[in-house]
């Protein structure tokens, strides 16, 4: 079985980004960029799905600029087989990167798409499920084990009340959650060989997807600010202060 | 402009983040019909019915929609949706997986955790970690919408709607359900609770977070919280994940112990009323939003705190 898996090149997840004075968005000039951890999550799960003989080929794909090939060579230096970049360079909303998935879907023919359940830039947690929608394939969010038996996968998610176990028919989409996996590391022999693998470079239109923006964005401002308060001697102070200045006890 | 918000419940009760994302979409418009999903769910919508500002409750019942499988739940939201211009939903576990893929399917762009009604058609939602604030217009012919609710209060009781049965969709048939492990606590829930305490990396065993965090919570009538590190570490459910990519929460006082203060970690809980950090290291982030903070062990100050209450 094939497994397909959308990786994302975000800002580094230990990047407090700064919003630009005009308002016109975050400043991304020379912000070190990762790939969405999430997504690097989806590529340890198929690799260990591959190691575990369960999948034949891991192909990677992202919509993004021509630097999204650094994200694409990272995941092949992981293990992924053969990669596909989609290049685009304005940002593409998740129902537009949906849709590009979805052609290439139907021309690789997966028989699994594993993908991160959050892109840590947009915080959007929408791709996969629209994804799903388009297909009219089963979901299964917020993974946290994935167990494929035959035609169907066993998926444990991850939701507000503790863990949901949902059995999926194949082929199927499951985003990642934090607790999936450990993703390992790539060791300098296979990062030199991933620069032999094959990188495909694409456009949307040779899916057939439209990805124009459909939401404006208006303006980006700074987050209300909250600033750094009293530091209190000792655990009766601490109570006192609670109880009769902030009266929250 | 009739608005269709999704409930969300456990078919026995009804959760309080639907009161609240009605009244994000009471700011979007007065004609908000509320759609019960479920199996014996008639206690639910009932309680829908008593939300003030509610015009009509839909309940919807099958065995596929008894834990709102994603894919006969959209199927059922996809089928009502001809009569209405927006769809909301809380943004939960449950809301996060059907809205998307109702929008996918209406063919219409999702605005995903709103944490402010502009306009009916502007919203403002946070990215990057809660790290920018984006204004959001959408004229999309449907608007589909998720709802932050740490951001709005619930909604009163006061109003008396009739409940109307509908059917559910043809159930697309690729997923059943299996089984659910959910956490039994007498606790509060992390969303609605007035207090939260929580525990980070620091605490260093299950046993210990269990042995200091908890006797504290249970003085405090708090809910329970943690850093993700202390979930990955096994000391704590991942259902108390507080952050960017677990809960969001605003209670009127959290408690942080032994949490550095990662921004992933702000994101889910810098709106707090008041913010306790007890931390070892004077240099903790934590501190830079805490409106009282403790430098020290915290294994001797949450003990001397439970004894001061
Ligand atoms: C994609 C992604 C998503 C993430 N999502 C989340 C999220 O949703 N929520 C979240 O919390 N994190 C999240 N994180 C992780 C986040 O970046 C931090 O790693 C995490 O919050 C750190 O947890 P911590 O503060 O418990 O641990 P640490 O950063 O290790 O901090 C431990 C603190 O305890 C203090 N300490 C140690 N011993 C004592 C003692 N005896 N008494 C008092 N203080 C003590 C230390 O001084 C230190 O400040 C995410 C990360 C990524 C990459
Ligand atoms: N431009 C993109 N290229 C490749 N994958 C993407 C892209 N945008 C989103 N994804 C995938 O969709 C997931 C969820 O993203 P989002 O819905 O934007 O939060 C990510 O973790 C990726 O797996």
């Amino acid at each position: 079985m094939k497994v397909l898996v959308p990786v994302k090149r975000v800002v580094d997840a230990n990047v407090k980004v700064r919003v630009k004075a005009d308002g016109s968005g975050v400043e991304l000039a020379n912000v070190k960029m990762a790939m969405n951890p999430f997504d690097e999550i989806a590529v340890e799960e198929a690799i260990r799905l591959k190691e575990a003989g369960k999948v034949t080929e891991i192909v990677v794909i992202s919509i993004g600029p021509q630097q999204a090939q650094e994200t694409l060579r990272t995941a092949l230096a992981m293990g992924a087989d053969r990669a596909i970049l989609v290049k685009v360079d304005e940002t593409v909303e998740p129902l537009g990167v949906a849709k590009v998935l979805k052609g290439v879907v139907e021309a690789e023919q997966p028989g699994l798409v594993v993908m991160g359940k959050q892109a840590i830039d947009d915080d959007s947690n929408q791709t996969g499920q629209m994804l799903a929608a388009l297909l009219g394939w089963a979901q299964g969010t917020f993974a946290s084990k994935v167990e494929l038996d035959g035609d169907k996968a066993r998926v444990t998610r991850e939701v507000d009340g503790g863990l949901q176990t949902v059995e999926l028919k194949l082929p199927a989409i499951v985003t990642t959650d934090l607790r999936l996996n450990e993703p390992r590391y790539a060791s300098l022999p296979n990062i030199m060989k991933a620069k032999k693998k094959p990188l495909d470079e694409k456009s949307p239109a040779d899916f057939g997807a439209d990805v124009a923006p459909r939401l404006k964005v208006v303006k980006t401002e700074e987050p209300g600010g909250r600033k750094a308060g009293v530091k209190v001697g000792s655990v009766a102070e601490l109570v006192d202060k609670l109880k009769n200045e902030a009266g929250v006890l | 402009m009739a608005i269709l918000l999704i409930a969300e419940h456990d078919n026995a009760s009804l959760s309080d983040q639907t009161a609240k994302a009605l009244s994000a979409a009471l700011q979007i418009g007065p004609d908000v019909d509320v759609l019960v999903a479920g199996k014996g769910a008639k206690a639910a919508a009932d309680a829908a019915a008593k939300l003030k500002g509610v015009r009509k409750v839909l309940l919807a019942e099958a065995d596929e929609l008894a834990e709102r499988l994603a894919e006969p739940f959209a199927a059922l939201i996809v089928s009502l949706a001809g009569n209405y211009d927006t769809i909301v939903a809380p943004a939960t576990s449950s809301g996060k997986n059907v809205a998307p893929r109702v929008a996918a399917l209406l063919d219409v762009a999702q605005v995903s955790e709103i944490i402010e009604v502009v306009s009916p058609d502007t919203f403002k939602r946070p990215i990057y970690a809660g790290n920018a604030i984006q204004t959001v217009q959408s004229t999309e012919p449907k608007k589909v919408i998720t709802v932050r609710t740490a951001s709005f209060q619930a909604a009163p009781e006061g109003g008396s709607a009739t409940v109307e049965n509908v059917s559910a969709a043809a159930n697309p048939g690729v997923s059943s359900f299996v089984e659910n492990k959910l956490s039994e606590s007498d606790r509060p829930e992390l969303t609605s609770a007035k207090i939260i305490i929580s525990g980070g990396r620091a605490l260093g065993s299950a046993e210990k977070f269990q042995e200091v965090i908890l006797p504290l919570a249970d003085k405090l009538g708090a809910a329970v919280g943690a850093s993700r590190a202390a979930v990955d570490a096994g000391y704590a459910p991942n259902d108390w994940q507080v952050g960017q990519t677990g809960k969001v929460v605003a209670p009127d006082l959290y408690i942080a112990c032994g949490i550095s203060g990662a921004i992933q970690h702000l994101a889910g809980m810098k709106d707090s009323k008041v913010i306790v950090a007890i931390n070892k290291d004077e240099e903790a982030p934590i501190f830079q939003v805490a409106d009282y903070g403790i430098v020290g062990d915290l294994f001797t100050i949450l003990p001397e705190l439970e004894k001061a209450l």
